[in-house]
């Protein structure tokens, strides 16, 4: 490494942090938000939390109509994700490179996955709410919807990855279609994809809570009655139980991710 | 005199004679077990919903009729193209203040998370705490916030850096134990202080990393402050899709705001798939 391309270096980083500040400034004058207040706000916060954000026994009871909501969360995204996950894979292998069957087919999948994916699962609850109403289905398909676009993208990326050599040494043999999808794409690209699916289990009961509270349903709607009545130490417990509930599958899916990668 | 016996080799035979190939091993078990499992769940989830309300021999036609007037005759009709470009821009402006703050404090914890460059106690407690934080979903910090800070932009912040911060700390920290423990070493061996590593060893060395995750954490950002203003009232078009759909029942606006979240998604998602793919070629 020469003196000019030190220099060069050192300026392309002093310039991305004149970007970096002038954009924070930018951010923070059309959104109205106050350094100075923001960090004084920070403690008081803290303190409300410590001392509002307290379980006491009247809460306690309602630990059975919390855990209901919160199983019906949990198999929510379960179902949401497995179901996305089938699908999925199926139009990760129309989308992929490797295991294209012809152009067209493959753009159609990758613009499904691209829309599903870049509509926030906001829009697709509110969307979902006008005509499916007020319950589980809705919260299902709003996250269905979202998780479809990323586990595509996901799929096709571990597919254009793991398959190429054993791809060609199929068709080398004579293969058909069907039997390099079925005998070399799927097995090898199983293990990473089983884990992508577990981190979207993950991240869809955190996302669930986001949808029950647009949509009226699981977890996140009980979340947001209590919040509105101010009844924080029910809001307290609830919030315990979620992250209970997601350390446990967390934790569950490092233990498998360990095993089968 | 000692006789030596050979083994006779094993051939597992199927029922029907045929040799066995798949003999089971522990990987194949757990991901056939994974996937069984989560199958079983997956039906047995169908048992727990909640079907209030649920017509699906309307509601199917009904969504169609709905999406066809969102997407084919979107209009804004409770306010005018400024307005809109200053709600995406509030948007916007959320998610890069989090992400920006965001990555700063993750910069700094994920050195002390690291297991390369940090004790072994402190590792362990920031990880432990990041954890926590990450699995508490975005919108309950926001709204907890929102009561604690008041609300507004700083609630909004406040409450996404939260969820950042754990996010970007993990990413970083991975990056960081992938180091070349060499590189280590070396500034080590000249006398080189904790501070001149990291100045340096670490961060010359993983900075593309950190950039490209960063610049991912934004796009995530986006679409999150897109889910405070509608669920915690964060304002920017996040709030004008929900009142668009909650309040008006205006379809067509719906459509609008929808393909501008859209166009701004797609335009941030090509940009990182490019960062993202600068990074790996030049690494």
């Amino acid at each position: 490494m020469n003196e000019t391309v030190l220099k060069k270096r050192k300026f392309q980083m002093t310039m991305l942090f004149l970007g970096v500040i002038v954009l924070t400034y930018l951010s923070a004058w059309i959104t109205d938000y106050g350094f100075v207040s923001s960090l004084e706000a920070v403690p008081g916060a803290m303190a409300w939390i410590f001392s509002n954000l307290l379980v006491d026994g009247e809460a306690l009871g309602k630990l059975p109509a919390i855990m209901e909501k919160l199983i019906e969360t949990v198999f929510m995204s379960i179902a949401a994700t497995t179901i996305a996950a089938v699908l999925s894979l199926f139009l990760a292998i129309m989308g992929s490179k490797t295991t294209m069957v012809n152009r067209a087919l493959g753009a159609v999948s990758r613009f499904v996955a691209s829309l599903s994916r870049n509509i926030p699962v906001v829009a697709w609850s509110l969307i979902l709410l006008l005509s499916f109403g007020q319950n589980s289905v809705t919260g299902f398909l709003a996250l269905f919807v979202g998780t479809l676009g990323f586990l595509t993208r996901a799929f096709m990326e571990t597919i254009d990855e793991a398959s190429l050599g054993s791809v060609e040494a199929l068709r080398a043999t004579g293969a058909t279609y069907w039997q390099i999808v079925s005998k070399a794409v799927v097995p090898q690209g199983l293990p990473q994809m089983v884990s992508w699916v577990l981190f979207m289990i993950e991240t869809n009961i955190r996302s669930a809570t986001l949808v029950g509270i647009l949509t009226g349903t699981g977890i996140g709607y009980m979340f947001d009655m209590y919040y509105k009545t101010m009844n924080y130490e029910v809001v307290a417990l609830i919030t315990i139980t979620i992250v209970l509930a997601v350390i446990l599958i967390e934790l569950l899916s490092t233990r498998i991710r360990k095993v089968i990668l | 005199m000692q006789q030596i016996t050979q083994q006779p080799t094993v051939i597992r035979r199927t029922r029907t004679g045929k040799i066995n190939i798949r003999s089971g091993n522990r990987v194949s078990l757990v991901l056939s077990s994974t996937l069984w499992t989560l199958g079983a769940l997956t039906v047995l989830a169908f048992f727990f919903f909640d079907y209030t309300g649920f017509r699906p021999l309307q509601a199917i036609p009904e969504t169609l009729y709905n999406l066809k007037a969102m997407f084919l005759e979107p209009k804004l009709s409770h306010f005018g193209w400024g307005e809109a470009a200053m709600q995406v821009a509030i948007t916007l402006g959320l998610g890069a203040l989090a992400t920006v703050f965001g990555a700063v404090f993750a910069f700094f914890l994920a050195l002390g998370a690291a297991e390369n460059l940090s004790v072994p106690w402190l590792s362990r407690s920031i990880r432990v705490v990041v954890a926590f934080v990450r699995a508490v979903p975005t919108v309950l910090w926001v709204l907890i916030f929102a009561i604690a800070a008041g609300l507004g932009s700083e609630a909004a912040v406040l409450g996404m850096l939260f969820h950042s911060v754990a996010y970007l700390v993990k990413a970083f920290s991975e990056a960081f134990e992938e180091v070349d423990p060499k590189i280590l070493e070396a500034l080590r061996a000249t006398g080189a202080g904790w501070w001149q590593t990291v100045v340096h060893g670490v961060l010359p060395s993983t900075f593309t990393y950190l950039l490209s995750w960063t610049f991912l954490r934004f796009e995530i950002n986006f679409s999150v402050a897109v889910a405070m203003g509608a669920a915690a009232g964060a304002g920017g078009i996040g709030f004008e899709l929900f009142m668009a759909s909650g309040f008006y029942f205006d379809l067509r606006e719906v459509g609008m705001i929808t393909y501008m979240i859209l166009a701004v998604a797609i335009v941030l998602e090509v940009f990182s798939t490019r960062l993202k793919s600068r990074v790996y070629s030049a690494g």
